[in-house]
């Protein structure tokens, strides 16, 4: 099992003929992802990487019956792409794109919310789940299959932790980069409530950073609602404040949104927080027995 | 990015909302005429630089001639004003705002700022106008009344009812007070700002609303779209190294410690930082690459890492998905050749053909190049470098 996606998502791609469409989506393909078309405006007609492309996603989900979307696009057009696939019908959202303005996430995301539609991101690496479908630009090889579920607002973080369960003898169901913006589709309390649903999944390794307050959030609804163990790790502990790291949404504002705050509520409420980004492998193999 | 508050008012005058006017001057020379210009006969002179906190550090003067104009212009221009946000190093003054007087009868305060929590702008005010907001928000919470915004109906004039009671307004000020704070949310919806601060918001002795002070930040992502806001920069006021980070698409931030760091990966980069510091170090600086690491990228990181002369040894922590470790150990090996980085260079590489670039770097055999297998060796041996062990 896993969750949001599998061997049967029929994904499209927006921006596929662009070069990270292209480049991303050959890479997804290889790994077996049901890749079923793509979309950019004006080529409609035309076949990439063997697919056919469409000039909108109304005209994909006639012909190839998408129901999932990777977006490449620019991010001056990224929102437009989101409510476009969200309009359509699309039901999973993924948009990697990193630089979208907030202006813009404001109101898309209010437009999915309202459709009942799931987005992911922006600004993120994707989903994969593990030896099914890889709808991301992560390393797929990374994610070997086994019963860890994965949360995080990181990239090259993301392979690190799932590196490091797979080193511990483990595997992961599915991992889920949920981007590093001040506002993005789906949030923590949304994953966990699917992972703790899904039998295989046993374990669930959260990865939060400084900003915001999601990691806050989803303490309290881990302490009315997850049985299952989550090991956590906050990156961003010798930030300063005032000083975005990286991320857009990756800042402390006044002395909100520090890691500790978060890692004091994550521990308070029954999670495995470990300091150290090189413990999070071994922790969830200690959990998990 | 953020602008002067000279610069926020021009914006502010360009939405009919009462600012207290002035005149920027770089020159001292042009202070009297300045003053003369505006008329009046007391005149506030200010600071302009990218933080709050200018009166308490001595960066805003009031003159009730004059010659006093002339004296406080060449007291602040060229000073180093140090306040609680500009970090103990402080920031020369090159500009200051000379404004005409005006007879306050009450202080607020009036800001709007993007809340993460409820995903929309919040507008908030206070009664207590003048004081740092950050201290009345500890101390007194109830005194700061806010209302959020959804972006899908925009500023109503029930938001501006539930401000107006919380100011306790009378019914002459309340409407004064509802097209000043309607016409701020434009400002700030059509700019795509990130945060606008008035503090202090004064009532004139005539009972109008008037603009003492702006503050503007705004979302670097959406500048693409202001080419009138991007000529509104001040290079001046950045830190030059992130600058020149930022042009080959890096992020660089630069801390007191004496490991530099350069990682692929935002969340990667803080989290390396995070375990220097569990290792008994201090990490130099935080540096993303991005998330795919070129030759190049490690190249100029490499270059921007050591323009800290703290820096005794450098941390490259990269997690080599798509594109192979291989390429990257043949990339930093281009880069130090080209760099010639001479402090010792502890290098993780993790992720697709690990192995392979371990058996390049070693090939290699550069004296100060150091191998680590995964990021707690890579952190200690860093630190135990820096540490001239």
């Amino acid at each position: 099992m896993s969750i949001l996606v599998n061997k049967d998502s029929k994904v499209l791609v927006q921006g596929f003929t662009g070069k990270e469409g292209t480049f991303h989506a050959q890479q997804c393909i290889e790994y077996g992802t049901n890749i079923v078309g793509g979309v950019t405006p004006g080529k409609g007609g035309q076949i990439h990487l063997g697919k056919s492309v469409f000039n909108s996603v109304q005209d994909a989900i006639e012909v190839v019956k998408a129901d999932v979307s990777i977006i490449f696009v620019p991010p001056a057009f990224s929102a437009d792409a989101i409510l476009e696939a969200a309009e359509a019908g699309i039901k999973v959202i993924v948009c990697i794109t990193e630089g979208i303005p907030v202006s813009d996430m404001m109101i898309a995301k209010k437009y999915v919310q309202k459709k009942g539609t799931t987005l992911i991101g922006p600004n993120c690496p994707g989903i994969i789940s593990a030896g099914e479908a890889k709808i991301g630009i992560m390393p797929g090889v990374v994610f070997k299959k086994g019963n860890v579920g994965v949360i995080s607002k990181s990239g090259t973080l993301t392979y690190e932790a799932a590196n490091q369960v797979v080193e511990a003898g483990l595997g992961i169901t599915t991992a889920i980069g949920i981007g590093g913006d001040p506002i993005i589709g789906t949030t923590y309390i949304d994953l966990l409530k699917l992972f703790e649903n899904d039998p295989e999944t046993k374990a669930i390794v959260m990865i939060g950073e400084i900003g915001g307050d999601l990691e806050i959030q989803a303490a309290k609804y881990i302490n009315k609602n997850i049985t299952k163990p989550v090991v956590a790790f906050i990156a961003g502990q010798t930030a300063p404040k005032g000083k975005r790291m990286g991320h857009a949404g990756a800042i402390i504002a006044g002395s909100k949104g520090t890691a500790k705050e978060k890692m004091d509520a994550l521990e308070a409420a029954g999670v495995h927080v470990v300091a150290s980004p090189a413990d999070i492998g071994k922790k969830v193999k200690e959990v998990l027995g | 990015m953020n602008i002067h508050e000279y610069q926020a008012k021009q914006i502010f005058a360009s939405y009919n909302i009462p600012i207290q006017d002035g005149i920027m001057i770089e020159d001292v020379k042009d202070a009297r005429n300045a003053a003369e210009k505006i008329g009046g006969n007391f005149w506030v002179i200010k600071a302009q630089i990218h933080a709050g906190g200018r009166g308490k550090g001595g960066g805003v003067k009031f003159a009730k001639t004059l010659s006093e104009v002339e004296k406080y212009a060449s007291d602040i221009l060229g000073m180093t004003l140090i306040t609680h946000q500009t970090g103990p190093a402080g920031r020369l003054v090159k500009k200051i705002f000379i404004a005409g007087g005006v007879d306050i009868k009450k202080e607020y305060y009036l800001g709007i700022v993007l809340d993460r929590t409820s995903e929309m702008p919040v507008m908030m005010a206070s009664t207590e106008g003048g004081m740092e907001i950050e201290k009345v928000a500890a101390k007194t919470p109830e005194k700061i009344i806010k209302v959020g915004i959804d972006p899908l109906i925009g500023f109503r004039a029930f938001h501006a009812r539930k401000l107006s009671s919380g100011l306790s307004l009378s019914k002459e000020q309340m409407k004064h007070f509802s097209i000043f704070a309607k016409a701020l949310y434009d400002v700030y919806s059509n700019n795509d700002a990130s945060l606008i601060e008035i503090n202090p918001l004064v009532l004139t002795v005539e009972d109008t609303f008037l603009a003492l002070d702006a503050k503007m930040g705004f979302d670097d992502n959406a500048l693409y779209r202001h080419a009138d806001l991007r000529e509104m920069r001040d290079l001046d006021e950045e830190e030059p190294t992130e600058l020149e980070a930022g042009k080959y698409g890096l992020s660089y931030v630069k801390l007191d410690g004496n490991v530099g760091c350069m990682v692929n990966g935002a969340g990667l980069a803080m989290s390396t930082m995070d375990i220097i510091k569990l290792n008994g170090g201090d990490p130099a600086n935080f540096l993303d690459v991005g998330g795919v690491a070129s030759a190049e990228t490690v190249a100029k990181g490499f270059e921007i890492i050591l323009q800290d002369k703290n820096v005794k040894a450098i941390f490259v922590n990269i997690f080599g998905g798509i594109v192979r470790c291989d390429r990257i150990a043949n990339g930093i090996l281009e880069a130090t050749k080209k760099i010639n980085v001479k402090v010792p260079l502890i290098v993780r590489l993790n992720g697709t053909n690990a192995s392979e670039a371990a058996e390049i770097l070693k090939a290699a055999n550069i004296e100060n190049i150091i191998t680590a297998k995964d990021l707690a060796d890579g952190a200690q041996k860093a630190v135990n470098a820096a540490r001239g062990m």
